[in-house]
């Protein structure tokens, strides 16, 4: 086994990201899970900006991970908060049936 | 096999198998305590790639933050998700076969461009941990930057306040300037009941 390069490190990522994608598909009617399953491919784009960061010798990379959490933490609480208020007004949180605002 | 490729092989391990437990638990309590693990072993994959700063943000703004903010939500919604399970069984094989090429196509792509477009540049001066490296960088070539994202967080708290926040009609609440206000003539009747009546109000 050779040692640990960066094609490990954004093999792993894939994997994450697309097990988010897959999430977001099996999960189409659960909202929260589907926002954690963001949460999961907004943490696979940081790993592989750490991995070419770390790899390049450039700490650019980790600069922007940072901004993606910073957006990552903004969107869930943007998100969660909306997902009350949908509960409040509807008592459930079938996004399939949430067509409430169509003309 | 050193200790870094064991370390590796076992966070990469747990964090992509928590990851899928994520989608597919069936109690969402249970999603978010694994989004939680997932997140741990991420943070400790960035310990072994040299960025602990970033690896210390991870666990306490997500574990610390995002992942309580999930739990929150989760155990305040008093929600039957079992009823919301019932499409995962259909669209399980459209979403398998998506995520199989996007996969393949991902795993190429990182592989060709890891072994060919990637070439690194000087190492940094070791005496430089990595948290200053990060300061040095962030408070000068990227300080607008840095502000846009203070905003953004500012913007989100702001509309998560004003999204969840509700006025009650009937609730009592105390008035501060209503009491302070309040005199003697306002507040105070003086009657004189007879023997043996109440007073009508």
């Amino acid at each position: 086994m050779t040692s640990i390069g960066l094609p490990h490190y954004l093999t792993v990522a894939a994997i994450l990201f697309t097990i988010g994608v897959f999430g977001i598909f099996v999960n189409r009617r659960n909202i929260i899970v589907i926002l954690m399953a963001i949460e999961l491919i907004l943490l696979a784009v940081n790993i592989n900006l750490v991995a070419f960061s770390s790899f390049l010798h450039n700490v650019t990379g980790q600069i922007f991970a940072m901004f993606v959490l910073t957006v990552a933490a903004a969107e869930a609480a943007v998100g969660l908060a909306i997902l009350v208020t949908f509960f409040r007004n509807r008592g459930d949180i079938e996004v399939d049936q949430a067509n409430m605002m169509k003309g | 096999m050193d200790v870094a490729a064991i370390a590796f092989y076992a966070l990469s391990t747990i964090s992509i198998v928590s990851a899928l437990m994520v989608v597919t638990a069936r109690n969402p309590v249970h999603s978010v305590l694994f989004l939680i693990l997932s997140f741990f072993t991420a943070a400790g994959l960035f310990v072994l790639l040299g960025a602990e700063f970033l690896a210390m943000l991870l666990v306490v703004v997500y574990v610390g933050a995002v992942a309580v903010l999930f739990l929150f939500v989760v155990m305040m919604l008093d929600v039957d998700f079992g009823s919301l399970r019932e499409g995962f069984v259909r669209y399980l094989p459209v979403g398998g076969v998506v995520a199989a090429f996007l996969l393949g196509e991902m795993v190429l792509v990182a592989t060709a461009v890891a072994q060919r477009g990637a070439k690194p540049g000087p190492a940094y001066a070791s005496n430089i941990t990595n948290t200053e490296t990060i300061g040095r960088v962030l408070y000068t070539d990227y300080i607008y930057f840095f502000q846009a994202a203070g905003l953004v967080l500012l913007v989100a708290m702001i509309g998560a306040i004003v999204l969840t926040l509700r006025h009650k009609p009937g609730v009592k609440r105390q008035d501060i300037a209503a009491q302070t206000a309040r005199t003697e003539a306002a507040g105070l009747r003086i009657m004189q009941p007879k023997t043996g009546e109440g007073i009508s109000e």
